[in-house]
């Protein structure tokens, strides 16, 4: 089970945070630091993956932003690596060659995808197909009650 | 600023650019402020606010909590718009509150309400918002909430896939949380046969939830493990293009594949069914001989997902430990990675290899690849793959290879990284004593790791060859050559100088035959390195000098010349100057006989575990083997006896150290030194077996450690260690007189072992004169209970019977686990817990005049955690803990007001469970 997700840029800061156990809020702090801190230490062709206090973390940068999972010890570390790039796909599919900036921008919808691929620290859809379909139908949602709003905003409805 | 997807919010895409174009971090602050004031004021308002309103201010609140800062508001907005009749607004409500609602707060009950409607809905969309709402912060009350529905939904027919995966995660949350909610009887079957799910979306999700349910009732579920197997078969045999979107990077289903393997190695290899088991074989044989095809792409992605599905059958080989082949197939594969270019599966096939190392079918395969093995240790670039190879020559090494690996260790260790040495240190240690054939190869093993890695051997390495070198005549002529001669170098470890001065002073004779080793030379080899050393290693050698005294009488006048210096008798170290004066009156005083006797060599050590071993598992637990080839390799002599550490010592250090020159004996009794010796040599020892000493059990309530009986003839000490609900108690009981005491039987008393079970190891029933020893015991707490066991010990002295009682100190505080919470959950649950069957309230005087710091020393060792800044009266302690108990978690908060006039406490207990809040309130009061 993962215990948390961090997306984290080359300067430290933290860009988005998920947690699936229950920890207060200091202790998370104290975690974050401490592991944006240990990642960046470490030099590019190293192994992925490294054993921090009782959990297994497994990280992956791309260009300027890292994405780093604690899971737990009985964990598949390669595939952990591969649902980090599935992440990574359906951002960039979504938002059309991702920047850190699109989710800089645009947190919430990174939550949003990232709650229908993993949940509950859990892998629940892997096909891309799927999670953007469900996606899709999130923002038709939103795009209908937009409109609405609009046409009730004139006068029309 | 980039285009803003969905129905954009203006206002925060605004506010976002403004932090990022803050060129300071106080410019930042400022302007987070300046929108905290504003939201605030927005939402305090007479103005009511519309939906898209709220959305946005929530959607900030969460924008500045991100960039780390606190948010102490808005969690009732966020709560208001779980009902809007608008998706969007819906959606942003519950990420609010998947991110910043602490499972426990006071807005749970109007959040379950929300959550309630939206599972009625008959948008599926709803419907799932709700469930990831359940899945990310489930806790115990949405267990009692939703624990009926959702399995509904799980499983029924009319159910859209989409929803069902969410409902099989959802319920995995709260099944974490509140095992008890699982349905049994039919539900059993229903959900093993999600396994079978057309939809591998819903397969996926539910064999996750499986997992969890057969980890917690294994047989309930067995009927899984065929279906599974099942399914497995048909992924591993599917072409890639059978399974479309499911397959990733031309590999079928990895993740479907990785759970279903993981899913079966909660169970041992399906033998009631060989269909079943055959098959299983046949899946894992294709998984090989897939792995051995050339790749069908050249990224990345397609050989991680193919090795992750090919490290997770091994693991599957490996914990079913029964096929040879396989295991032997396995280790070739993973050989192969060893050379591999990818960083990552070097270090994976080096941890595979650590495990197939144990299996007695694959361990010889293993050692086949030593020299690449070796080559890793040396030639890695990254730390933690050097560490798995380390790791890995530790877990192959046997009698055959002992020494080369031992050798290539103590040479790597040289250069070895400082993060890793301690470790090696100890492995090395290890490795050398377990696989000894010839104990001068060990000792110069272990003088070979004090000189090349002197500051990380511990004690326990050094106390440890102390201890063989003494137990084993063979080896102690050449122990005291050896050491001789290290001792020769310019500049030694001072852990060199402790082992050396021991060994000197004990064996030192058997080498003074030789000229160049004559006593004199060995007494100044010694002391030219005594005024480098710390004062605890100048103790060890003023022990070591009069022990010179009584081999050599020769070089008496020249020790007490060192006694009598001005920088050991006037030492301004109390110990070296007693040792100084006590050493030097002793050569005076006593004749030559009473000297041998009192320096009498040392008896042998019993045989025990080697302490080093423990403290390798305690550095990492569950990553090292537990015995090193325990079952294949004959034992060296050595035979191993229960783990017990070191002579448990709860004195000062300097008696530590004592511990160690005078072991149990017939001359020192525990700790007192070597006045109590000369004492009992002429007074006649008064014993008065009957005298009890007051067992004050009640200390023991804010400590783990310390003596727990003591009269004249026996000392019983205690140290304890507790997780969540277990307890490992060792006992030490120590024979303080010059008799051996006999048929020593230790009882228990306990009636509760339905609420706590105790359990104690049997123990010898004979205590030899001076000596210690210890006896296990291991506590369960199963649910609260009252007291605490009593045990009595009765034993023979002088053939006269006695018999001792005491209580352990084993009471419900010691199940506690500390709570950290702020001011705002602490009150929020202590005003919850504020029914009449929660509390318990006593106002009891103080036992002196109120010492606040001491009052906090005290709670502070209790087990729950104090809790500062809290209780707006700085003088009053509050405390939250867990008790853990294997039926329940008790929550438990307290709080302790002390009346200076009145010189009165007023302690509160609140917990979920009246009898707790009892118990811990009758525990704490009268102790301040």
């Amino acid at each position: 089970m993962m215990q948390f997700m961090l997306l984290f840029s080359r300067q430290g800061k933290l860009r988005l945070q998920k947690w699936y156990v229950a920890h207060p809020d200091k202790l998370k702090k104290k975690i974050t630091r401490e592991l944006i801190t240990t990642v960046l230490a470490r030099k590019p062709k190293m192994c992925s993956f490294l054993e921090w206090k009782d959990v297994k973390v497994v990280y992956k940068r791309y260009a300027s932003l890292y994405f780093c999972c604690a899971m737990e010890q009985e964990d598949n570390e390669l595939l952990t690596l591969e649902l980090i790039h599935r992440y990574v796909e359906l951002l960039d599919k979504y938002f059309g060659s991702v920047c850190e900036l699109d989710i800089i921008f645009n947190f919430e919808k990174a939550y949003f995808i990232l709650d229908e691929l993993v949940l509950g620290g859990e892998l629940q859809e892997t096909s891309k197909k799927n999670v953007l379909k469900a996606i899709a139908a999130q923002d038709l949602l939103q795009e209908d009650e937009a409109v609405d709003g609009a046409l009730r905003e004139v006068g029309l409805l | 600023m980039p285009a803003v997807r969905g129905d954009g919010m203006r206002g925060l895409a605004v506010f976002i650019s403004d932090i990022r174009n803050c060129k300071s971090k106080e410019a930042e602050i400022k302007r987070i402020n300046k929108e905290l004031a504003n939201i605030r004021s927005k939402f305090k308002g007479d103005k009511t606010l519309d939906g898209y309103q709220k959305k946005k201010y929530v959607c900030k609140l969460l924008f500045i909590f991100l960039l780390g800062h606190d948010i102490d508001f808005g969690h009732m907005e966020a709560v208001n718009l779980l009902s809007s009749n608008k998706y969007s607004e819906k959606q942003i409500g519950y990420l609010f509150i998947s991110v910043l609602v602490n499972t426990n707060s006071d807005l749970i009950k109007l959040i379950i309400q929300s959550i309630k409607n939206d599972l009625q809905s008959r948008n599926p969309i709803h419907v799932n918002l709700a469930l990831q709402c359940i899945a990310n912060i489930g806790s115990k009350d949405m267990a009692e909430a939703f624990g009926t529905e959702i399995p509904k939904l799980l499983v029924s027919g009319d159910t859209m896939d989409v929803v069902k995966q969410s409902a099989a995660l959802c319920l995995l949350r709260l099944f974490r949380k509140s095992p008890e909610i699982i349905p049994g009887g039919e539900w059993t079957s229903r959900i093993i046969h999600l396994l079978n799910d057309p939809h591998m979306g819903v397969v996926t999700a539910a064999t996750s939830l499986i997992d969890a349910l057969v980890k917690k009732n294994p047989d309930e579920y067995k009927g899984c493990v065929t279906l599974a197997v099942a399914r497995l078969s048909r992924i591993v045999t599917a072409s890639y293009t059978d399974l479309q979107d499911y397959t990733y990077y031309f590999v079928p289903a990895p993740w479907l594949s990785v759970k279903l393997l993981r899913l079966l190695q909660n169970y041992t290899p399906p033998s009631e069914e060989p269909g079943v088991r055959g098959r299983l074989s046949e899946c894992l044989e294709t998984i090989f001989n897939k792995a051995q095809e050339p790749p069908k792409s050249k990224k990345v992605q397609h050989s991680n997902a193919k090795n992750a599905v090919l490290f997770e059958a091994i693991s599957l080989i490996i914990h079913n430990d029964s096929e040879p082949n396989l295991l032997v197939r396995a280790c070739n594969q993973l050989g192969q990675f060893l050379s591999n270019r990818e960083t990552n599966l070097r270090y994976l096939a080096l941890e595979s290899m650590c495990h197939l190392a144990t299996s007695e079918f694959s361990h010889e395969a293993v050692k086949k690849h030593q020299e690449v093995v070796i080559l890793s240790m040396k030639m890695e670039k990254d730390v933690s793959v050097r560490q798995q190879a380390v790791d890995l020559l530790y877990a192959m090494c046997d009698k055959t290879n002992a020494e080369e690996i031992v050798q290539e260790m103590l040479a790597y260790l040289e250069t070895a990284d400082y993060s890793i040495r301690e470790e090696m240190v100890l492995k090395v240690a290890i490795l050398a004593e377990k696989y000894a054939t010839d104990f001068t190869w060990y000792v110069d093993v272990i003088l070979n790791l004090i000189r090349i890695a002197g500051d990380y051997v511990s004690e326990e390495v050094w106390y440890r060859v102390i201890q063989i070198v003494i137990n084993r005549e063979e080896v102690q002529g050449y122990a005291a050559k050896t050491v001789f001669e290290a001792l020769q170098a310019p500049t030694c470890h001072e852990n060199m100088v402790k082992v050396g001065g021991y060994i000197l002073g004990e064996f030192g004779n058997l080498i003074a035959g030789d000229t160049r080793s004559s006593p004199l030379v060995q007494f100044e080899l010694l002391h030219s390195k005594y005024h480098l050393c710390s004062a605890a290693t100048r103790a060890l050698l003023l022990s070591t000098y009069i022990k010179l005294v009584n081999l050599f009488p020769e070089i008496k006048n020249r020790v007490q010349e060192v006694f009598r210096a001005d920088s050991n008798l006037r030492s301004a170290d109390v110990e070296l100057q007693q040792r100084a004066s006590e050493y030097l009156q002793l050569s005076i005083v006593a004749s030559s006989d009473v000297l041998a006797t009192v320096l009498e060599e040392m008896p042998a050590f019993p045989e025990r575990e080697s302490s080093i071993l423990a403290v390798l598992k305690k550095k990492k637990p569950g990553r090292i083997p537990d015995d090193v080839r325990e079952s294949k390799s004959p034992q060296p002599n050595i035979t191993p006896a229960p783990v017990i550490n070191n002579i448990a010592n709860t004195n000062s250090s300097s008696a530590d150290l004592l511990g160690l020159s005078t072991p149990p004996g017939t001359n020192a009794p525990t700790g007192n030194g070597l006045l109590d010796v000369l004492g009992d040599l002429y007074t006649t020892p008064k014993i008065s077996p009957t005298t009890v000493q007051q067992n004050n059990i009640k200390k023991f309530l804010f400590k783990n450690n310390g003596v727990l009986f003591e009269n004249d003839l026996i000392q019983i000490g205690v140290k304890s260690e507790y997780r969540q609900n277990l307890g490992r108690i060792g006992l030490f009981y120590g024979n303080k007189t010059q008799s051996p005491i006999q048929n020593v039987r230790p009882e228990l008393h306990w009636n509760d072992l339905h609420k706590l079970n105790v359990q104690m190891k049997p123990m010898e029933p004979v205590l030899e004169a001076g000596a210690q020893i210890q006896q296990m015991l291991t506590a369960e707490c199963i649910e609260d209970f009252l007291d605490s066991p009593s045990m009595s010990v009765s034993f023979l002295y002088n053939n006269v019977p006695q018999k001792i009682s005491m209580k352990l100190p084993l009471t419900l505080n010691k199940f506690f686990e500390p709570t950290e919470m702020n001011g705002e959950s602490f009150f929020a649950r202590w005003k919850n817990l504020g029914g009449e069957q929660q509390r318990a309230q006593k106002i009891f005087k103080a036992q002196g005049s109120i010492d606040l710091t001491a009052t906090r020393t005290k709670l502070a060792g209790f087990g729950m955690q104090l809790l500062d800044g809290i209780d707006p009266n700085p003088d009053n302690f509050v405390c939250a803990g867990i008790v853990h108990t294997r039926v329940q978690q008790v929550g438990c908060l307290m709080r302790l007001e002390p009346n200076k006039q009145a010189q009165m406490f007023r302690l509160t207990v609140r917990s979920s469970k009246e009898t707790v809040s009892q118990e811990i309130c009758n525990l704490l009061a009268d102790q301040f």
